[in-house]
């Protein structure tokens, strides 16, 4: 590959040739496969092309810059995720239908793919959903919800905090990258050596993986670093952690998992770039390495990761069944001790995804127990949500809909867990479409489902309108319906004894099971349209759903209790706690809401250059060394250093707003509370909803 | 000027502790008096009352209520750690006799 | 806000700042969090190294190339750099000067220097004897888990120059303060991981 296609100016473009270019690609030799590959970068580049046009046309960046990218306020950061967590969606959404339309064409034919290209789909497809669509969104919604929750008003470290968004967000750029200029790894999305090493993939391919994957993982430590210090140390006065809300006792789990478990993927990586850059011998068949080594740090990571993307879905459906069965939260003790039951036993387990690569049975048996064993804290979990629902006043709006669907199928998904989790069946199961299955079944309802449903429960709260029911409806009918018709045939494959990540199938039989499994992703696709649709006719309606007043589902933790969206300091007045649902027992009993005639100056962070310029240097440092330019990582890299010692020589990071102005903010509130009409629960879909809930008498 | 003194006096204890355990495992593989394996149980003991002991007199963590926190990150920390490196080395060992 | 105040247990500044909601506990423990973090990557390094110590592929073996005098030099200043970066903590607390903090910071820079002097040599050494990384799978370890700490300590030794400088530029206001003590609990930290491989790495290979 390297010796057909020279570079053309080693010096300064690296490895860089002509032939890197998929237009390039596509122009010589134009077949189906290569000119998706072209589209798909001329979508990259035609959409960076336009949104570039919009933003100058409609004049929006100095707002842009100066309202969010150098922003340190948690809320606009936690946003900031979330719109990469959706980019990043639909492209991750579309890969799996190009995936399953291929294996539908591909029966005894090769369909429309190349082997390499379908390899690339796969490794993308996995690396983005868990990396650049899993945890940036449940980091945003954490982002923008936790503070809010516990009555802070910022997180613990904000500098921090946009350091760890922009690592993200570079990391997903680098992503967007790899399909302008060369191609992305054919190595699945844990990278295995030796097939990632230097002798089996000496492209670039396996590097862009590398360096993606480590500024999302360092992103993610610093994250799980700021939400845990969050949550410990800047709760309002008088919040126990038994006064917390569910949703900040999965965070802080989740946290928690975040520092312990980024390591090893760091370790990982960086030991699998020392091997393709250095030429050392820690994966490689020679010379002493041992490729199973980074098996097992993989999955020292991979394993509490699991829990770091369903444990803050667990959180969003306490809240959700909670507030919309209009009762407190079953079994708050237990949901929380099953939380950290859950998280520390998540570190005990990591064997079970390698139970085949061949240490003995005993270990396996272990292992194996210790995987059943967390069926059951997440079992108490499943019923505490069941009795929460029990005599509640149940309302069937969009987020308690993914809850109960959620419900179902995670309980689906964890029996064939336990299937799995037994290792004799596992050593029949591994490696085939079953698995596949199974990490959907969980990864669906137990993630995306959470996500979407706290994405529909929170939009009020952050934009300050609903999301149109409707189409909220439609997307989540799609979601459900595409999720069952696209997996459970996998089921079926797998146990048939089909191997996951085959571009080319053999067996006539399983033609009709690969073509329900494709009509299932073509239904996931109309849920993520459904979902655009939804943003884009709710935006449009606006004027008719504005929640401003700020309670919109008569909810019980604190982030109702502010407008919305609320104002950058959070809360005027620091609220003291004295009961778990402060605010939804305060607003019964005395009225919740006070009117100062006065508040006090508020300070808050100032906007920072630095934070965005930090990711901006990595992700070039990172391109540099995929591409072996090396005196753009070096620079690179000194200016990340520079920065950071600059900026710790920056004093008077703060900015004060005035009385007079949080006053103003305030009373402005406090006026459309006054007018808003208290409308009763069964209203809360109509126009008439304003954000303020009737209180019973 | 008391407090200063006794804060010293830790600081310099700790020192002269850890100093003592330095140069007890030194004497241990240079002068060996037990077979190898017990000799490196011996070295890893000794690291371990080290650890302690600096992370007492060093970096105060104690059962103080104030630093109670700080306690329970290191000890959870401590657990976590001794998981994956116990699990790792049982794995990895075990894949090898398997091999050979 | 803007002014945290100090009021933290673990190398606590006494109690002249009291204040009921300290800002600079958070950073203090926020800190502690990154140690722990920084702990699991060099744990899973030492797991790793002994899983492949043996894995020398007919290269250098870990007695052949480590050498027991240069380790206990290095053990002793770095183990002395830990005393007097307390030191100078202390000195921050109790004086509140300029001259006696910056005198013990000098100190410990000294000493951190001359660690990463006399480690830089080692290296040297090792690499004339054939033992570079690419060799084994062992002497990769090696030379991942060694250096690591090695850039750690070149890293607190900047920070020690940039830390120096701020007291220069601002005294010793609250950021300053919470920046030396964060500096001196990373010292510290680096002096424990030492210890670790002073056992498993050097000590070890030494073994009978």
């Amino acid at each position: 590959m390297q010796t057909a296609h020279p570079p053309i100016w080693p010096d300064v473009l690296g490895r860089f040739a002509w032939h890197d270019l998929p237009f390039v690609r596509a122009w010589q030799n134009p077949t189906i496969n290569e000119l998706i590959g072209a589209g798909a970068g001329a979508l990259v580049i035609v959409g960076a092309v336009v949104t570039i046009a919009l933003l100058t046309r409609y004049r929006l960046w100095g707002r842009l810059w100066s309202d969010w990218l150098t922003s340190l306020d948690h809320k606009k950061i936690g946003i900031m995720y979330v719109v990469i967590a959706l980019v990043m969606l639909s492209r991750a959404v579309v890969e799996a239908v190009l995936m399953r339309m291929q294996q539908a064409t591909a029966v005894g034919d090769p369909g429309f793919l190349s082997s390499d290209h379908f390899a690339q789909l796969f490794s993308t497809h996995g690396s983005i959903m868990v990396f650049f669509m899993a945890m940036p969104f449940l980091t945003g919604v954490i982002n923008y919800v936790v503070p809010l929750q516990i009555g802070a008003r910022d997180m613990a470290f904000p500098w921090a905090n946009a350091i760890a968004l922009s690592l993200t967000g570079g990391g997903a750029a680098l992503m967007m990258t790899s399909l302008v200029v060369g191609q992305f790894s054919t190595g699945g999305w844990s990278g295995y050596p030796p097939y990632t090493g230097l002798a089996f993939s000496p492209d670039v391919g396996p590097d862009y993986w590398i360096w993606a994957v480590t500024m999302g993982s360092i992103g993610s430590t610093l994250g799980g670093i700021n939400i845990a210090c969050t949550i410990f140390k800047l709760r309002a006065p008088g919040m126990t952690y038994m006064r917390m809300p569910m949703f900040c006792w999965t965070s802080l789990c989740t946290s928690i998992l975040m520092i312990f478990a980024m390591p090893p993927l760091t370790v990982a990586t960086a030991l699998l770039a020392l091997d393709r850059y250095l030429g050392f011998h820690f994966f490689t068949n020679d010379l002493g390495g041992n490729m199973m080594n980074y098996a097992n740090l993989f999955w020292l990571f991979g394993h509490p990761e699991v829990y770091i993307l369903i444990l803050p879905a667990f959180g969003i459906y306490s809240e959700v069944v909670s507030t919309f069965s209009s009762k407190e939260l079953y079994g708050y003790a237990s949901l929380v001790w099953a939380t950290m039951a859950i998280a520390v036993l998540s570190f005990t387990v990591w064997v079970h995804h390698f139970f085949t690569m061949g240490q003995s049975a005993n270990i396996n048996a272990v292992f194996g127990i210790a995987t059943m064993t967390i069926g059951v804290p997440t079992g108490v979990k499943i019923y505490d949500w069941i009795w929460t629902m029990f005599r509640g006043e149940v309302r069937f709006s969009v987020p308690m809909l993914y809850a109960l669907a959620f419900m179902v199928t995670f309980v689906i998904g964890g029996f064939t867990g336990i299937i799995l989790a037994i290792p004799p069946l596992d050593y029949v199961f591994h490696n085939t479409l079953f698995l596949v299955a199974h990490f959907h079944n969980m990864l669906i309802p137990g993630l995306l489902y959470g996500l979407l449903a706290g994405y529909t429960y929170w939009f009020p709260k952050a934009f300050g309108f609903r999301l149109n029911e409707r189409w909220g409806r439609i997307a989540f009918t799609c979601w459900v319906a595409g999720f069952y018709l696209a997996f459970m045939p996998l089921y079926v494959l797998g146990a048939s004894g089909m191997a996951r990540r085959t571009n080319e199938i053999f067996e006539p039989d399983f033609r009709p099971w690969l073509y329900v499994a494709c009509v299932g992703a073509l239904v996931v696709l109309g849920a993520l349209v459904s979902l655009i649709v939804q943003l884009v006719v709710s935006i449009r309606e606006r004027d008719e759903t504005r929640v401003f007043a700020g309670d919109p589902w008569d909810g019980r933790s604190l982030e109702w209790s502010t407008a919305s969206p609320p104002p950058e300091y959070n809360f005027a007045v620091i609220p003291r706690i004295d009961a778990r649902d402060a605010f939804y027992d305060g607003k019964r009993d005395d009225g919740y809401y006070r009117r100062d005639a006065r508040y006090d100056d508020i300070s808050v962070p100032k906007n920072s250059v630095t934070a965005i310029a930090i990711g901006a240097a990595a992700t070039a440092a990172s391109f540099g060394l995929v591409w072996h330019m090396w005196w753009l990582a070096v620079a690179a890299g000194l200016g990340i250093v520079a920065v950071i010692i600059l900026r710790s020589f920056v004093r008077g990071a703060h900015r004060v707003i005035p009385s007079a102005e949080v006053t103003r903010i305030e009373h402005r509130w406090h006026d459309a509370l006054a007018a808003a009409t208290p409308i009763p629960r069964h209203c809360e879909l109509t126009a008439s909803n304003q954000g303020l809930a009737e209180i019973p008498a | 000027m008391n407090d200063r003194r006794r804060e010293t006096l830790t600081y310099v204890t700790g020192f002269a502790i850890a100093l003592a355990l330095t140069f007890a495992a030194f004497a241990a593989v240079r002068w060996p008096v037990a077979p190898a394996g017990t000799t490196f149980a011996i070295i890893l003991a000794l690291a371990l009352v080290q650890v302690v002991v600096q992370f007492r007199c060093f970096l105060h963590v104690s059962f103080a209520r104030s630093s109670r926190e700080d306690l329970l990150l290191v000890l959870f920390s401590a657990l976590i750690i001794a998981l994956m490196v116990s699990g790792t080395l049982v794995i990895l060992f075990n894949l090898r006799t398997r091999m050979m | 806000m803007s002014e945290p105040v100090l009021r933290h247990a673990g190398v606590n500044l006494g109690g002249t700042q009291d204040h009921p909601r300290a800002n600079a506990e958070s950073g203090i423990f926020g800190f502690w969090v990154f140690l722990m973090s920084d702990a699991v990557i060099f744990a899973l390094l030492f797991a790793l190294y002994g899983t492949v110590v043996a894995a020398t592929a007919g290269g250098p073996r870990p007695a052949d190339v480590f050498e027991l005098g240069s380790a206990l030099a290095e053990t002793l200043l770095l183990l002395t750099s830990s005393l007097t970066i307390g030191l100078a903590v202390l000195a921050m607390k109790y004086d509140g000067t300029r001259r006696p903090v910056l005198a013990w910071m000098g100190v410990t820079l000294a000493l951190g220097v001359a660690f990463l002097a006399l480690e830089l040599h080692d290296f040297a050494t090792m690499f004339a004897q054939g033992a570079y990384p690419t060799r084994s799978g062992f002497l990769s370890a090696f030379f991942a888990l060694v250096p690591l700490h090695g850039l750690h300590v070149l890293a607190g030794s900047v920070w020690m120059l940039v830390m120096a400088a701020q007291i220069l530029a601002y005294g010793f206001d609250a950021r300053v303060r919470i920046n030396v003590l964060r500096l001196s609990l990373f010292w510290h930290f680096l002096d424990v991981i030492w210890i670790a491989i002073l056992s498993v790495v050097y000590l070890q290979g030494h073994l009978p």
